[in-house]
């Protein structure tokens, strides 16, 4: 069989898509993990600072025309909580400013505000908060900013983001290997199906009957109707072989019996040697036509096989008895042994046949003057009817092959066949469920077939 | 130590390398030795160099030059001179503190400092060696006849009741010239409103204002003072010959100052600095929760008393008082109490 063209793989395809999937999400998983964290630290200083500030707004007071300033202890206590982080701060009125770090600038705008700068060569939070002091004069709005660093905050952050990528491979690496098992179980039925396909023999068209998944469904459903369709064709030519055959018999026997008529009225010798051998071509087709016959009729019946208990030694005798006369024109002695009388289930007609074509080998190929014995036997489960003759045997090959359609021997020059015996016999064996081995004898010339049938 | 070399300059000698008040200079071991280690200290120099004289065991071959300052000219030096000392030992922590917020000193991380616990160590950059606390020392010849006061509150009640006998005889240092006292008053204010009543006390029986601890426990001593209030108890207990005075720690609560080091951000030297901190620390921190130092009160003070004890935390709340207008304020309102003019 040559292997079909190949492009691309589902497992594959499954795999690179769940990753990539996977890797999309982690990747994310570790973005919004890292800017939360950042978010919240950022949060958690911004309320703090806020309320430090605000803290410090309520003590700016006017007191005797000057601005003063009582820095409350708490609020920096308060921005101490955050760690050991420095602080700087300034109050700045609009004429200028009032206490504080000079170098510390308030962010420019309304409200309360927020900045990251760079101040005294560090990353700093910076945030300014205005206040309108009632004075008589009118308002006048006063600031403070404070800077406060963000080591620790950095490093919770850090180490946050580190447990966020730490989570995220994990979960990569989790779903990867999830990844693989689902892609192996969903090729599973794929694999179950070719498996089962390939396991069949060569004539087994049955439908697919095992369950398969829904997406799998339409596929085996066209290679059920392929092969019902397949079928369908293999039978129609064998009906077309058998009607042939059938039709060819007929007007054979007319011709026989014509070139026999003849015969006795040729008296030349050479003509008579010519209608002969006419009558002897005449023979062989009209067997292989019935052979033909008799093969489309066991491929028929196997594929509808409709089995019942056999009575193997009774059919074995039966069997016997009807190809005796044929044996005896040739001075052959059948002799039948029964040494058990196993049953098995199957179809009486195919059995017998697979007996008489084995049967009439054997006969075919013996010396005159004798004999072929038939036994029947019961060996582990399965009962084996060996037909042993003292004939010319399998040719020194041995007998692979010969099982073929239209195969024969290469030691059987002058023999009418048509090489379809031993593959009707095995295909009926096959079709029972048993099997036919063929050998030659051990001691002396003659050859050993035997026909292997379950016990019933 | 008798082979060291120990020369006491004199302040002139040593003036061409600052422009900061020097009170006192002092080298141990080779003077211009290659490897040299300038510390900057409020401490004088027979209280510390013990503490020198033993690192100098475990390091013969680094000199130590020792420059003694107040709080105050300590930090001009480093933020407004830029003075080159490579370690900077401080009782002024609110000082200390705002030379390490404000970026005038370098992060160090080592085994000794990294083993400190938190209230210890500020950043990598403030490193407290000791826990001195804050004593009343009292005149046993004064107070015969009298129960030695164990709080505040009884000390004001017995200058209430003896006026005359007290008159000009209680002495605390002057907070506008004197930052650890400054120190000391604030944490005391803050901690309990007690400090202002006796502060009121104080200065309605002519309290006498000192610069430093040493000056108060030496009137103490000889008798001309009979009570001394906020002096270090450490420079009190090292001093053995002093048996005329009792050392009080206030029951109520004892503020405790942490003596600290820091690296100035342009030392010259920052790895020998780094070995001279490890010295002070390993020294110190014998016990894994109580400095010991030649400076420290026993570890038996702190281990019986840890109740009253309240340690001045490091951070950037010290700031708060270094404020100009939180200063006049606070310094408005102890002259209002103390001088009562």
């Amino acid at each position: 069989m040559s292997a079909a063209p190949v492009q691309g793989s589902i497992r594959r395809r499954l795999l690179v898509q769940l990753l990539g999937g996977a890797m999309l999400l982690a990747v994310a998983l570790f973005i919004i993990v890292q800017s939360l964290a950042r978010q919240l630290a950022q949060d958690s200083q911004d309320n703090i600072l806020t309320a430090a500030a605000s803290a410090m707004l309520d003590t700016v007071a006017m007191q005797d025309g000057a601005l003063q300033v009582d820095l409350p202890y708490a609020a920096f206590s308060m921005l101490s909580s955050l760690g050991n982080e420095r602080v700087f701060y300034a109050v700045h009125a609009p004429s200028g400013l009032v206490t504080g770090y000079q170098d510390l600038v308030p962010i420019a705008g309304t409200g309360t505000r927020f900045d990251t700068r760079a101040f005294r060569g560090e990353d700093m939070r910076l945030i300014t908060a205005t206040r309108m002091l009632a004075l008589e004069q009118g308002p006048l709005p006063v600031t403070v900013t404070l800077a406060q660093t963000r080591d620790g905050l950095s490093r919770t952050v850090d180490q946050i983001v580190a447990m966020a990528a730490a989570l995220g491979t994990g979960f990569f690496l989790s779903v990867a290997v999830l990844a693989g098992l689902a892609a192996r179980t969903s090729i599973g039925p794929i694999l179950r199906l070719t498996e089962s396909v390939e396991r069949r023999g060569p004539q087994d068209l049955r439908p697919v009957t095992a369950p398969v998944p829904a997406e799998m469904a339409p596929l085996v459903g066209a290679l059920n109707t392929f092969m019902d369709r397949l079928k369908i064709s293999l039978q129609r030519s064998e009906e077309f072989i058998a009607d042939a055959a059938h039709r060819v018999r007929t007007p054979l026997a007319t011709v026989r019996t014509q070139a026999e008529i003849t015969l006795r009225r040729v008296e030349k010798e050479e003509n008579r040697a010519s209608v002969r051998e006419m009558i002897r071509a005449i023979d062989e087709s009209s067997r292989a036509a019935g052979q033909l016959l008799d093969h489309a009729m066991v491929t028929f019946r196997t594929d509808h096989l409709e089995p019942e208990t056999i009575d193997l030694g009774a059919l074995c005798e039966d069997t016997v008895e009807r190809l005796r006369p044929m044996a005896d024109l040739r001075d052959i002695d059948l002799r039948v042994t029964l040494c058990a009388r196993p049953t098995t289930s199957g179809d009486r007609i195919l059995v017998q046949s697979a007996l008489r074509n084995v049967l009439d080998n054997a006969i075919k190929y013996s010396q005159p003057e004798s004999e072929v014995d038939v036994t029947l036997r019961a060996r582990s489960g399965m009962a084996a009817l060996e037909v042993r003759d003292r004939g010319i045997g399998f040719p020194a090959g041995g007998p692979e092959g010969l099982t073929g359609r239209f195969v024969r021997g290469a030691n059987v020059e002058g023999v009418v066949g048509s090489g379809l015996g031993l593959t009707i016999a095995e295909e009926v064996a096959r079709a029972h469920g048993g099997h036919l081995s063929a050998q030659n004898n051990e001691e002396g010339p003659g050859a050993c077939v035997t026909l292997c049938f379950p016990s019933a | 130590m008798r082979h060291l070399v120990l020369s006491v300059c004199l302040m002139l000698l040593a003036a061409p390398l600052a422009a900061f008040d020097i009170e006192d200079h002092a080298v141990f071991g080779p003077e211009n030795a290659s490897r040299q280690v300038r510390v900057l200290s409020v401490a004088d120099v027979d209280v510390f160099s013990p503490v020198i004289e033993s690192f100098r065991a475990a390091h013969p071959d680094i000199t130590v030059d020792y420059t003694v300052a107040a709080s105050t000219a300590i930090m001009t030096a480093i933020s407004g001179e830029q003075a080159p000392f490579d370690v900077v030992i401080s009782s002024a922590m609110d000082l200390q503190t705002k030379l390490a917020n404000d970026g005038f000193t370098q992060s160090f991380r080592s085994t000794a400092t990294l083993s400190l616990p938190d209230w210890a160590r500020w950043r990598d950059d403030l490193f407290a060696f000791t826990q001195e606390p804050a004593a009343i020392v009292l005149s046993r010849a004064a107070f015969a006849g009298h129960p030695l006061p164990e709080t505040r509150q009884a000390l004001i009640t017995v200058l209430r009741q003896n006026p005359d006998l007290f008159r000009d005889r209680v002495g605390t240092y002057d907070l506008r010239s004197s930052g650890l006292g400054y120190l000391f008053a604030t944490q005391d204010a803050r901690t309990s409103e007690v400090y202002w009543r006796l502060t009121e006390v104080m200065g309605a029986l002519g309290t006498r204002l000192y610069c430093c601890s040493s000056d108060m426990i030496d009137d103490v001593a000889s008798g001309e003072l009979a009570i001394a209030y906020n002096v270090l108890a450490s420079y009190a207990l090292s001093r053995a010959d002093l048996t005329k005075v009792a050392i009080v720690l206030p029951e109520d609560f004892s503020t405790v100052m942490l003596r600290t080091a820091l690296i100035p951000r342009n030392a010259p030297a920052p790895v020998l600095a780094g070995r001279f901190i490890d010295f002070l620390l390993t020294s110190s921190w014998t016990d894994a929760d109580v400095p010991q130092s030649p400076l420290s009160v026993s570890s038996a003070v702190f281990l019986t008393n840890r109740d009253r004890f309240r340690r001045i935390r490091l951070g950037p709340e010290l700031l708060v008082y270094l404020d100009g207008y939180k200063r006049d304020r606070f310094l408005e309102a102890w002259k209002d109490a103390v001088l009562q003019e």
